[in-house]
């Protein structure tokens, strides 16, 4: 075998070798990369959620937010306070809703009443609804976990 | 051009460190060409797995929160919203699993091939504490996604380590920090399994790869009795470390189509509450331990059967790390070597115990 | 000297260790637990000097329904309270002397008189409890059991056959036979046997048929006391059955947006159609089934075909109903089959779970508006839920697709593995032909 036959063989293996390892490195550095780059959703389990502006939730009415994976009720009272509370109801988990005209809770399913500290005041809801912390921080509405609950 | 560079680093930093005597010493480290040459490997591809396990484990930490309330959700987190991180994980989960395998493996075949043979008892010993070390990082690690199944397997496991006479009572509380399997037992089991068992597990294999190093790579006896131009050996530096590197990066794509083609599942949250499902069993590098278990009946004699097993186990266990000093040496009448069917039957057994362990 | 040394230290080390270790177990141990009353109430005690129960426990002649614990007794109402007498007595023919007052077993007729002489007297109960109602005698004469009794029918229901006469609980005791999950059986006593209710007239299938129905099965078998029982639509005291005309009242009180939809589409009705599509007439009274998508259109299992024909516009809108909800069921069924493929494929569903919620209630929301007999009503929740069973179906192939990915990401890894391994093997190989030429 000749000597040139012989180094054009020795590059092309180098290249391979060269190639290979680029390209191997690449997909090594690119997951990991990708793997420390923080999730749009930073934390596992949701402490808190940014509701909205104060504009967002006019006064007298209540809305339904995401809060992690649960729906939460947000009620902008009369009184301008902001409460909030898990949206599932206790009887058979539908979704509660603010009625302003009874100026509590309801669900339209079986007609359960919850009055606007959760607690469950008439119909077949068993328990009251679980109370969620409401922050105001620079106009902006924060629901947190209630810590004093369990 | 990148020649150039790398020897002038290279003598950048021989100016200063006097590399030249290690260079040339790995350069004249010799590693020995026969048939039994492929077992060899087995020990840099366990080292591979311990690598690839720091890294992923490093990588995990990122993400993961120890805690009742965090564990289980953070490995959901991990699985679902981090990219790449069912990979990562998956990886990390497979490669436990391969590690084991491939250190039992190493670990039989030194035993084969009677490589604990004086001089080399502490690399024998020391390999030894280096299983034991592992597997207490799979048991350790397989608690930390706080799922059902691996609550109720720790609960199992730390129950049977109750089991051993005198100090099992205090051994148990020491491993759960407390009388049940709680959140101070999933904070313990995280320092044991990113702190303690790595650094301990680490420093022994500083010691047992200086063993190696020091002393050579163990040859079969009929290669040592041949004279010495007729003994084919090869450089380690560079042609055994790129065999190696061969090796290691087929294991690294069976790794990868094992954690893309068999993804950890999440699995269920942990509940105290809930009755322990079917089917809990441990790791399969415990299966045969658990199963001999099973068999033993609840009473033997005076003592409770479990703390019978419990002994026996501790006992061969440590017969089997002393090896190197009560070796049975061959006899000429005798058709077989004694320690190749010793090691024969504790491999029988082990294999037919995890078998049945998983089909009963 | 080395030997006793050697002992000395293990003997130092053992106990030690055994000395660490003793408190720790020690923890182990259970405090003393304080003797305690879990009930949480004193246990009841009969008083010991009445004779009439001292005397009638001797003999052996206690009514069946007697209870300790029964809420007259405990209020110190005994046997005398009602059955007169004069518990100091020992001797029976002294305590049942006619100047006490005895009345022995009152006739069946007297007995919502008897109890009413205090139960319908505010002043009276109202210091056992300030908030009891006091009516129940007054509602009992309106009902059909009050109408039948005065006229002498005994076999009618008075206060002891719903509320046992020497057991009396609170509604609220769960062991009362007026509690709600034992209501049904307490009026099937009655209601369900064929004997008793021989002549009136009236079926006695109620029970059977409500065990099976959707508040039965809520009420009997899940035990939500949130279901009706018998009094919940037929009243307590004034039981009466409701008039058709009145049923979305009853049905109503719980059910309001089905009431409300009823009520509102039927201003201009004849008093026929209003009566022709109360709650009952699609529904049933007591084999009230869960609600089935059939039952609304034109098909033979429906029951809008019971009563219109094919050219009325009802058909139409029957049937625009009845396909806006199977098109909604069918777009939410195969969206929750994607899911399960992407659950089985270990990909994360959380998200698409949620979606998957938002729609069945849309879903729920549209069979509400079925009420409203406007299909147009039906369809704006219809078309908010197959854009939700969409978006649901989208997020599952997002899912698919990405672990689809993972492979194509495996397949270029291998790739370059695979290139690297040859690369690395040939150079071996060359290193080795090197060595030997």
């Amino acid at each position: 075998m000749g000597d040139s036959k012989k180094s054009t063989r020795r590059s092309f293996i180098n290249a391979l070798i060269g190639g290979g390892l680029i390209g191997w490195m690449g997909t090594l550095f690119y997951p990991v990369l990708t793997f420390l780059k923080p999730p749009k959703e930073a934390e596992a389990t949701v402490n808190s959620v940014k509701a909205g502006a104060i504009a967002d939730f006019p006064v007298g009415s209540g809305q339904i937010i995401k809060y992690g994976r649960t729906p939460v009720l947000l009620v902008h009272s009369e009184d301008g306070s902001f409460k909030a509370f898990s949206a599932t109801c206790t009887h058979l988990d539908c979704i509660v809703q603010y009625k302003p005209e009874l100026k509590h809770i309801w669900c339209a399913c079986h007609n359960g009443q919850y009055d606007m500290q959760g607690r469950n005041i008439s119909g077949p809801p068993p328990r009251p609804l679980t109370p969620y912390k409401v922050n105001i921080v620079d106009d902006q509405v924060i629901v947190s976990k209630d810590q004093a609950v369990a | 051009m990148l020649n150039n560079v790398a020897k002038k680093t290279f003598s950048w930093v021989d100016e200063r460190f006097s590399l030249s005597p290690l260079i040339q010493f790995m350069q004249h480290k010799k590693v020995p060409v026969h048939r039994h040459m492929i077992w060899y490997y087995m020990g840099g591809v366990t080292l591979f797995l311990f690598m690839v396990q720091v890294a992923t484990g490093i990588l995990l930490l990122f993400y993961y929160q120890p805690g009742i309330s965090t564990s289980h959700e953070s490995i959901r987190f991990i699985m679902g919203n981090v990219k790449f991180g069912w990979l990562f994980r998956s990886i990390h989960n497979w490669s436990a699993n391969l590690m084991l395998f491939f250190a039992f493996l190493h670990m039989f075949s030194a035993f084969f091939l009677r490589a604990y043979k004086k001089p080399r008892e502490m690399t024998w010993l020391t390999g030894c504490l280096l299983l034991l070390f592992g597997m207490a990082l799979g048991f350790s690690g397989y608690l930390l996604p706080w799922d059902e199944l691996a609550f109720f397997a720790t609960k199992v496991g730390t129950d049977i380590a109750g089991a051993v006479p005198l100090i099992g009572e205090p051994l148990k509380e020491l491993l759960r920090g407390g009388t049940g399997v709680t959140g101070a037992t999933l904070t313990r089991f995280y320092a044991f399994h990113v702190a303690l068992f790595p650094a301990i597990f680490s420093s022994v294999l500083i010691l047992h790869l200086a063993f190696i190093q020091r002393q050579g790579m163990h040859a079969p006896s009929y290669f040592e009795k041949l004279p010495l131009s007729q003994r084919r050996e090869i450089p380690f530096f560079p042609d055994f470390i790129l065999r190696d590197t061969l090796l290691w990066l087929i294991i690294l794509n069976v790794l990868l189509y094992l954690a893309v083609f068999w993804p950890v599942e999440v699995g269920l949250k942990a509940d105290p509450f809930t009755p322990a499902p079917a089917g809990i069993r441990p790791e399969w590098y415990f299966m045969f331990m658990f199963q001999t278990l099973k068999y033993i009946p609840g009473n033997i004699w005076f003592m409770e059967g479990e703390v019978v097993g419990v002994i026996s186990f501790g006992l061969l266990a440590l017969a089997w790390l002393l090896v190197p000093f009560w070796e049975l040496k061959a006899r000429p009448n005798w058709r077989w070597r004694p320690m190749n069917v010793i090691g024969v039957v504790v491999v029988a057994y082990i294999v037919i115990m995890t078998i049945l362990g998983y089909s009963v | 000297m080395k030997k006793a040394d050697t002992l000395c230290a293990l003997f130092v080390v053992l106990s030690l260790g055994i000395g660490i270790m003793s408190p720790v177990q020690a923890q182990d141990r259970p405090a003393p637990s304080v003797a305690s009353d879990t009930s949480g109430t004193v246990a009841p005690e009969l008083p010991t000097n009445d004779e009439c129960i001292n005397c009638h426990l001797d003999v052996e002649e206690v009514p069946p329904d007697f209870l300790k614990y029964d809420v007259h007794m405990k209020e110190g109402l005994s046997c005398v309270g009602c059955h007169g007498g004069d518990a100091t007595q020992d001797d029976e023919d002294l305590a049942k002397a006619p100047e006490t007052g005895f009345i022995g077993v009152p006739s069946k007729a007297d007995i919502p008189k008897l109890c009413g002489t205090c139960h319908s007297d505010p002043t009276f109960m109202h210091k056992y409890q300030p908030r009891i109602h006091t009516d129940q005698e007054a509602q009992y004469y309106t009902s059909k059991h009050g109408e039948q009794i005065v006229k002498g029918d005994t076999m009618v229901a008075n206060c002891v056959s719903c509320h046992t006469a020497h057991g009396v609980l609170p509604a609220s005791d769960a062991r009362s036979s007026v509690y709600a999950l034992n209501v049904p059986k307490t009026c099937a006593n009655c209601h369900g046997d064929p004997d008793h209710m021989k002549g009136y007239g009236l079926k006695t299938t109620q029970y059977d048929q409500f065990a099976k129905s959707v508040h039965g099965v809520d009420l009997l078998e899940n035990e939500d006391t949130g279901a009706p029982a018998c009094n919940d639509c037929h009243g307590n005291h004034g039981a009466l059955p409701p008039e058709v005309s009145d049923i979305q009242y009853i049905c109503g009180t719980c059910h309001v947006n089905n009431m409300d939809l009823l009520t509102a589409g039927k201003k201009d009705w004849s008093e026929d159609e209003v009566d022709a599509h109360t709650c009952t007439e699609c529904h049933g009274e007591h084999d009230i089934a869960a609600p089935n998508d059939d039952r609304v259109g034109v098909n033979d299992a429906a029951v809008c075909m019971d009563c219109h024909d094919e050219d009325e516009d009802a058909f139409f809108v029957a049937q625009a109903i009845h396909n806006d909800l199977t098109g909604l069921v069918a777009a939410y069924d195969s969206a929750q089959v994607k899911q399960q493929e992407v659950v089985r494929i270990g990909m994360d569903d959380v998200d698409i779970d949620y979606v998957l919620k938002d729609a069945h209630q849309k879903l729920i929301e549209a069979r509400t508006q079925v009420h409203s007999f406007d299909s147009l009503k039906v369809e704006k929740k219809t078309l908010a839920g197959l854009k939700l069973a969409r978006e649901a179906y989208v997020l599952s192939i997002d899912q698919i697709d990405e672990h689809g990915k993972r492979r194509e990401g495996f397949g270029v890894a291998t790739l370059f593995i695979t290139l690297l391994t040859i690369g690395l093997f040939l150079k071996l190989r060359d290193m080795a032909r090197q060595k030997n030429s």
